[in-house]
């Protein structure tokens, strides 16, 4: 993707919405059930490195550390937290606008540390859906 | 004829400057540097002095893709900063002495090498950690080589110097206890004290996607917003980038080892490849005149193969 065309679809999105709530999950704004996401976390890599998910419907990331206490931040949602290796922490929101979103690892956990980041691909809901 | 250029720097500045091994890429004298000139006691401060600021070296980083000088880079810079002719009062390093490494010892091998290295400067040097050195055993291999001190306060001819560590926790926080002792620093500091703040990551959220953040940094900059004169010189992002957060100015410098994207400009946080073309393109150091003037300025100086 050229610098033109990411600037472009950057400018293209809207506002983030969604608020932290003391560490909890976010609150889902639609009456569907979030869909399910599971993501590893290892050095130095999220597995899947890339999520599909639509605009408007919730979503909870089930992120699972394997061997450190990472980080995932995905600023464009005001999604962070801490992980604890071994256990599924999970985050639940609802994407507001569509585009490309990338988090990363925000605990500094070695060498690869800074490669360490994936996207988050939020597309429109299909016509009628 | 005014001698002067429009960032305040003179021609003869600009022509010492080049001929030390460097090109000057960016110079300015910003709003977040001005008012350098005035001391606690409202009178002159004896401002006139530059210091030099270098930054995210990552002595053991050794991708030839990136930077096939990875074992000169830094020489170059230490040399371009002993033939200056006007002499900088200090060198300060901003972080990333070394490049990250998973075994203790290497990591002490590095900064023991890179210790020597800068040992070759003719002039006073101070130091403080980048996450590459210290994130992984919160500080201890640092401490061996460059004191205890990774957060610490220095006055020179009329400026009041913070150094604050945003690295040894690998939360990328300043954390309470650092946040306390720098509200006691400033309680004893008057509204108008020039202040100059130097640390690693950005304390504004540059671009937290891209670990471009401290996550209290905005407490510091609520605790310093009430000082008229207050600059921040940083590293950590690997180019020269400025911001202003109300009245404070937010600078970013260049690294001595390898450029990484500017945020924006691809959607990953990217290490640039070497452009043979434009050899150590993106890669340099920062020559700052604290004052003497109605405004603080800098110079950004690439370098160059020469």
């Amino acid at each position: 993707m050229n610098r033109r065309s990411f600037l472009s679809r950057a400018a293209l999105t809207p506002v983030a919405v969604g608020a932290w709530v003391g560490g909890a999950a976010y609150q889902a704004t639609s009456q569907t059930a979030p869909r399910r996401i599971a993501i590893k976390a290892s050095k130095f890599e999220f597995s899947p490195a890339e999520v599909s998910v639509e605009r408007g419907s919730p979503v909870t990331l089930v992120i699972t550390a394997t061997d450190y206490a990472h980080g995932f931040n995905l600023s464009d949602f005001n999604v962070r937290r801490d992980l604890i290796p071994g256990k599924d922490v999970e985050l639940t929101f609802t994407p507001d606008k569509a585009g490309r979103f990338v988090f990363a690892c925000d605990n500094f956990c070695g060498d690869g540390h800074d490669d360490m980041s994936g996207v988050l691909i939020v597309r429109e809901a299909p016509a009628g859906a | 004829m005014n001698d002067i250029t429009e960032h305040g720097y003179s021609r003869r500045d600009f022509v010492k400057l080049a001929a030390v091994g460097g090109g000057v890429v960016f110079a300015s004298a910003l709003p977040g540097c001005a008012g350098i000139q005035q001391s606690t006691s409202g009178g002159a401060v004896n401002a006139d002095f530059n210091f030099v600021q270098l930054s995210d070296i990552h002595w053991g980083y050794n991708n030839a893709s990136v930077n096939p000088d990875f074992t000169g880079t830094l020489l170059k810079a230490i040399a371009a900063v002993n033939s200056l002719a006007n002499k900088p009062d200090f060198v300060m390093f901003t972080g990333d002495l070394t490049h990250t490494t998973d075994d203790p010892k290497v990591r002490r091998m590095r900064l023991k090498e890179f210790r020597e290295m800068a040992s070759g400067i003719n002039v006073p040097v101070r130091y403080m950690p980048g996450e590459h050195d210290a994130a992984l055993d919160r500080g201890e291999a640092y401490q061996e080589f460059f004191g205890s001190a990774m957060h610490y306060t220095f006055d020179h001819k009329g400026i009041h110097f913070i150094v604050l560590d945003n690295t040894s926790d690998p939360a990328a926080i300043l954390g309470d206890a650092q946040l306390q002792w720098l509200k006691t620093d400033l309680t004893a500091q008057k509204p108008e004290q020039p202040i100059v703040v130097f640390t690693h990551r950005p304390l504004f959220a540059l671009a937290p996607q891209w670990d471009w953040a401290t996550r209290d940094g905005g407490q510091a900059i609520n605790l310093l917003m009430p000082f008229k004169n207050v600059t921040v010189f940083y590293g950590h992002i690997h180019n020269a980038h400025h911001h202003m957060t109300g009245h404070i100015g937010h600078h970013a410098a260049m690294s001595t080892m390898f450029p990484i994207s500017p945020f924006g400009s691809m959607e990953k946080k990217t290490q640039l490849l070497w452009n043979a073309e434009k050899p150590y393109d993106g890669m340099g150091w920062r020559s700052i005149d604290a004052g003497g003037a109605a405004a603080p300025k800098w110079v950004d100086i690439a370098l160059t193969k020469s």
